[in-house]
């Protein structure tokens, strides 16, 4: 193959018929009969052009996590009983009790993770979702980095699963008081497991692949 | 049907690129979306299996002695780091325990095993058996492994309780600590891709 030296300009993987194995990065030229499944040569894992079914896969797991962001947010994420008087807070109230006792940094940190990330973090990835089924050529740089800020920033927000964790932990059949799990945090947890799936059935590919020349719609 | 390398292709939009040696502490950065291509990682499988191995242990210390205490009222109440998952077990849904005590031990333990695993049969230069398919499931594992949040919920209750009770800190809790900083050292000691043509016969 030959390919100018300047390192720009040379096409992509797939538009010189090659695999880009997802594992370990081995180019693996197209086989002229199609096949079903293509395995790596060097580390086993299957081979694909693109993601398969990467957006149905993706707008369902969106989908289910704004559903499960409802209950996550309206049931309460712990019980806490104080001499007898139970007290159920979500995760709101959470972040509003840290802001009233004065612990604005310990606010900031719950606010943003478990509202603000799962939030942007589903806008974000229903608007590239969106963008790529119009083929859009808008801003792909900008758009490529969104992709990977949410990629990186999503497993934050299992924060407030582990605080919970630590806290039931922590307080449990004391004289005083006791703080048990409540159901909104399994709706939570699910929201993050079920964003950060989204974003890993995402194929960041499909926004450059609306720039190619002939774009035709990259499949296996 | 495999290339030879002197051209990789970006993780994230698929343009080729060809490989050129970096100078060290360096990384190569795809030219139209910035994504991360390889990294300048000297001597990737010695300074990896030190750190493995070094985890593993961490790992092991952190599990055996106490975590967190908690004192009030001249009672202590004293917890491993595995007792948010038992007593989590108990009040929901088992999934949940289960998602906790894969994100914040398993996950990591399984990474750090895999790694030893594959680069240790590599050190000694045996092919030990389903060695590539081990340091293919450690890659695919390590966006679960998220000790680094677990440690910051930690902050975060410790922050909520300090009112109401005294916590002292146990020796599992500084390995633990300490375990985060090897998690993240080996972001920049493993380059998957010198690994991979090493294995490769």
């Amino acid at each position: 193959m030959t390919l100018s030296s300047d390192g720009l300009n040379k096409g992509t993987a797939a538009a010189h018929g090659l695999y880009n194995c997802h594992i370990c990065g081995l180019l693996v030229r197209r086989p002229k009969i199609p096949a079903s499944h293509v395995h790596c040569p060097r580390c086993g894992g299957r081979l694909h052009l693109r993601k398969p079914n990467s957006i149905s896969r993706t707008w369902a797991c969106v989908i289910a996590a704004m559903i499960f962001y409802i209950p996550a947010n309206l049931l309460p994420v712990t019980v806490t009983t104080y001499l007898g008087r139970s007290q159920a807070d979500t995760i709101m109230s959470g972040v509003i009790y840290f802001m009233k006792s004065g612990s604005w940094g310990i606010a900031g940190i719950i606010f943003v993770a478990s509202i603000v990330v799962p939030i942007a973090k589903l806008m974000v990835l229903s608007g590239l979702m969106f963008s790529v089924q119009r083929r859009s050529r808008w801003r792909p740089l900008e758009r490529a980095h969104l992709y990977r800020l949410t990629e990186t920033i999503g497993r934050w927000s299992m924060l407030d699963v582990f605080v919970v964790t630590v806290l039931v932990a922590l307080v449990r059949l004391g004289y005083l008081s006791t703080i048990e799990a409540g159901p909104g945090v399994v709706y939570f947890a699910a929201v993050v497991v079920l964003t950060m799936i989204a974003a890993m059935t995402f194929d960041p590919r499909l926004i450059w692949d609306a720039l190619e020349k002939n774009d035709e719609s990259i499949t296996d | 049907m495999a290339m030879s390398q002197p051209l990789i292709a970006c993780h994230d939009c698929d343009l080729l690129h060809q490989v050129k040696a970096l100078p060290p502490k360096c990384t190569a950065r795809c030219t139209r979306c910035g994504a991360l291509l390889y990294v300048h990682a000297p001597d990737t499988l010695d300074r990896t299996l030190a750190i493995a191995i070094t985890g593993l242990v961490l790992m092991l210390l952190a599990n055996i002695y106490p975590f967190l205490s908690l004192e009030s009222q001249g009672t202590i109440l004293e917890t491993t780091l595995i007792t948010g998952v038992i007593i989590l077990s108990q009040q929901s849904p088992l999934g949940l325990a289960i998602l906790v005590l894969l994100t914040s031990m398993l996950v990591p333990c399984m990474f750090l095993f895999a790694l030893l695993y594959t680069l240790g049969s590599m050190k000694i230069g045996k092919s030990l058996p389903a060695r590539k398919r081990l340091f293919r499931i450690a890659l695919t594992l390590r966006p679960w492994s998220m000790t680094e949040v677990f440690l910051l919920g930690i902050l975060v209750s410790v922050v909520k309780l300090s009112k109401l009770a005294s916590i002292i800190p146990g020796t599992a809790l500084f390995a633990f600590l300490a375990l985060v900083f090897v998690l993240a050292a080996i972001n920049t000691t493993l380059d998957p891709h010198v690994i991979w043509e090493k294995m490769d016969p």
